[in-house]
């Protein structure tokens, strides 16, 4: 029987039934695939709301045997990783809160989330402190652009032990501060250099206040990363030379910026860490996505008319839970079309940072593995 | 050629036990260092040399190989084109060596297996003395590849390395012993072998760690279970100085090997047997004394039924 079914068993259930349900579980339930969601309090409605492409993206709890809880419960595979919030009605009033019977948060550029893991997810054990591990330093530049006509900020991850005599491959990131901030990259980093699973590297981690301009195969941001940014880090710090040490990464337009400014500059960066990319296309008509997509929807014609070869690998990685899986599994075929060494990962997650600070491990020791089996200290 | 005495310790960045096992020889006056598999941070000794209250001398191997192959170009570019060919040759035998691991993996699998009663054990005995050949060619082909270059090239003689070995075993002969850290084990390998470093000690005795104690053994064995990629597969690197007899060092095996898979602990150590495979984690002492191992307790072997015992058991 469910841990609600044996609550359900009881022939009244007041307060204290409840209280003491309450107390001796942590929610939501996870049992098998079955997750039960569970809230208590007044309300004349509870939703959940979460954002997993495919299902209706508000579902309506029940209340349980005329208590004051209300319950749920959805069928959520193995492995998965779920964000979410409670819609609270009452009479007219809409409220989004964060689960007040879950401590698990999600955090993004928006607020936080509450998140639950279905049966066998594994928080990765490299995502947190470790005490062995040298750290890197993050250090601060300005660049005057001229591509933007403005002066930018870039973050720049320096690895621990970083010497002046050694060369480094150079990573340069989209959203950097919020790779920072909400996928934990710097930790990621340093764990993953410690453990010589990834090369130890320079990372530059750009941003923008505009990027769903910017990011959206805007020429001024391959100029930009190309022409002023990569010069700028090569003055500054010891980097190899050749495409192959070289990579770009980033999420969602992050990652559409990315693409372009590969396909727009072939040769110059070799790697392309692609995450939940927003390479939306229509093979007919106009996008439903709105105006924002237009320049995304006009690159990726382009691009699938013409791709080139823009990089010489990629790792690609998309949630199951994303509208964004199925332009992702079809990227996947034309970059291998272009002779590009591709990997691919789907995840059963949606699209947020935590999916991509998941990822993390798989797509930097594909594109900089590290001299694990050499090196014995 | 085996060495008289050799003793071989656990990983020494956390929790250095060097100052008591020289200590615990009586050794008076400096200390040879090889810090070569730091690479670039060779000369970043400084927690090495307080540990052993300032009684180094860094031989600075990396910077001497430096300063070779800067002078004599020729033999750099010898040296890179051999190194080239190594690389390749690795990259060979990995290919051979997944197909042949997998065979015996998936024959352990069926081990317990309904139908397979009694069947598989000589299966697999064949497909592990099968791992065995391949090791051993490996490592005669890599061999064949060094006394190739070193009968063309005759480094030795070359004053480029004549003068730097002249300089080493006079520092050598001022020293009570060698000791040899950890690092890039293939980078470490290579300057003890360019400058014949163990044939300049004068019966000193050797303190090894991590890559340093692989490279004394006859046989490099590089190892990792859990790599992001791949299968993990064990495999060989090549011979290493053979300073000492019998051993497949392990060092942080309690996080590189999956130590509680009997079946592939087991596989590990009936491939690699008749030699030790020894679990080198922190703390850990061996000692190869008159062509003998006698270990501390702590220092566990592999073994064939796929359980560890201590060394000496």
């Amino acid at each position: 029987m469910s841990l609600l079914g044996d609550l359900a068993a009881k022939r009244h259930i007041g307060p204290a039934d409840i209280d003491a349900f309450l107390r001796s579980h942590r929610f939501p339930l996870v049992e098998g695939r079955t997750v039960t969601f569970v809230f208590v309090g007044a309300a004349d409605e509870v939703r959940l709301r979460h954002w997993i492409a495919g299902l209706p993206p508000s579902q309506i709890f029940t209340r349980f045997h005329d208590s004051p809880m209300w319950t749920l419960s959805i069928d959520i595979p193995e492995g998965s990783r779920v964000e979410y919030k409670l819609e609270i009605v009452r009479g007219t009033h809409h409220q989004l809160i964060q689960d007040p019977l879950n401590e698990e948060l999600a955090r993004d550029p928006y607020g936080a989330n509450s998140v639950v893991f279905g049966a066998g997810y594994a928080r990765p054990d490299w995502i947190g402190h470790d005490t062995e591990a040298r750290l890197g330093e993050i250090q601060e530049l300005k660049i005057d652009s001229a591509a933007f006509g403005d002066t930018r900020d870039v973050l720049v991850y320096v690895p621990a032990r970083f010497r002046t005599t050694r060369r480094y491959p150079l990573l340069v990131v989209h959203d950097g501060p919020d790779y920072l901030k909400f996928a934990s990259l710097r930790t990621v980093l340093d764990n993953l250099i410690h453990r010589l699973e990834v090369q130890p590297m320079v990372v530059a981690l750009t941003g923008s206040s505009n990027r769903l301009v910017e990011y959206a195969n805007d020429e001024r941001q391959a100029r930009f990363l190309v022409d002023e940014l990569l010069p700028m880090m090569e003055s500054r710090y010891p980097l190899l030379p050749q495409p192959a040490a070289r990579g770009l990464m980033g999420a969602s337009f992050g990652g559409v910026a990315s693409l372009a400014t590969a396909w727009r500059r072939p040769g110059v960066f070799g790697n392309l860490l692609l995450q939940s990319g927003s390479f939306v296309f229509t093979d007919i008509g106009p996008n439903d996505r709105g105006p924002v997509f237009d320049p995304v929807v006009r690159f990726m014609s382009e691009f699938r008319a013409a791709p080139g070869r823009p990089a010489d690998s990629a790792y690609v990685s998309c949630g199951t839970y994303e509208a964004l899986i199925y332009y992702n599994r079809s990227i996947v075929p034309l970059l291998q079309s272009t002779g590009m060494h591709v990997r691919f990962t789907e995840s059963r997650d949606g699209h947020n940072w935590e999916n991509w600070r998941d990822r993390l491990r798989e797509g930097l020791t594909t594109l900089f593995p590290g001299q694990l089996m050499m090196v014995y200290e | 050629m085996a060495h008289s005495r050799v003793v071989v310790l656990g990983p020494q960045r956390l929790q250095p036990t060097l100052a008591l096992a020289v200590a615990s020889l009586g050794l008076q006056g400096r200390l040879a260092a090889v810090t070569a598999g730091w690479e670039e941070r060779e000369a970043e000794d400084q927690e090495l040399a307080a540990h052993l209250a300032g009684r180094t001398v860094n031989l600075a191997l990396y910077e001497r190989a430096d300063g070779v192959f800067r002078y004599d170009t020729e033999l750099h570019q010898a040296t890179r084109a051999r190194q080239d060919r190594i690389r390749r040759s690795q990259e060979l035998y990995r290919v051979r060596l997944a197909h042949q691991l997998e065979a015996a993996r998936e024959l352990l699998r069926r081990e317990t297996r309904p139908g397979y009663e009694g069947l598989v054990p000589s299966q697999l005995e064949g497909a592990i003395l099968g791992l065995r050949a391949l090791d051993a060619e490996h490592v005669e082909r890599i061999r064949s590849l060094h006394v190739e270059f070193e009968q063309r090239w005759k480094p030795f003689e070359r004053e480029s390395v004549a003068l730097q070995r002249r300089e080493l075993e006079a520092t050598l002969a001022d020293c009570a012993g060698l000791c040899i850290a950890g690092g890039n084990v293939g980078i470490l390998l290579n300057r003890l072998r360019m400058f014949g470093v163990l044939d300049l000690l004068r019966g000193q005795p050797i303190f090894a760690w991590s890559a340093g104690a692989m490279v004394l053994t006859e046989r490099i064995v590089l190892f990792h279970d859990f790599p992001p990629q791949g299968a993990g597969d064990p495999e060989v690197l090549e011979a290493g100085l053979g300073a000492v007899s019998g051993l497949v060092a392990l060092p942080h095996a309690d996080k590189r090997l999956a130590l509680g898979d009997a079946a592939r602990v087991s596989l590990f150590a009936r491939r690699f047997a008749p030699d030790l495979c020894v679990a080198l984690p922190a703390r850990t002492r061996l000692d190869w004394h008159e062509l003998r191992w006698s270990g501390e307790s702590g220092a566990r072997k592999l073994c064939a039924d796929g359980s560890l015992a201590e060394v000496g058991a």
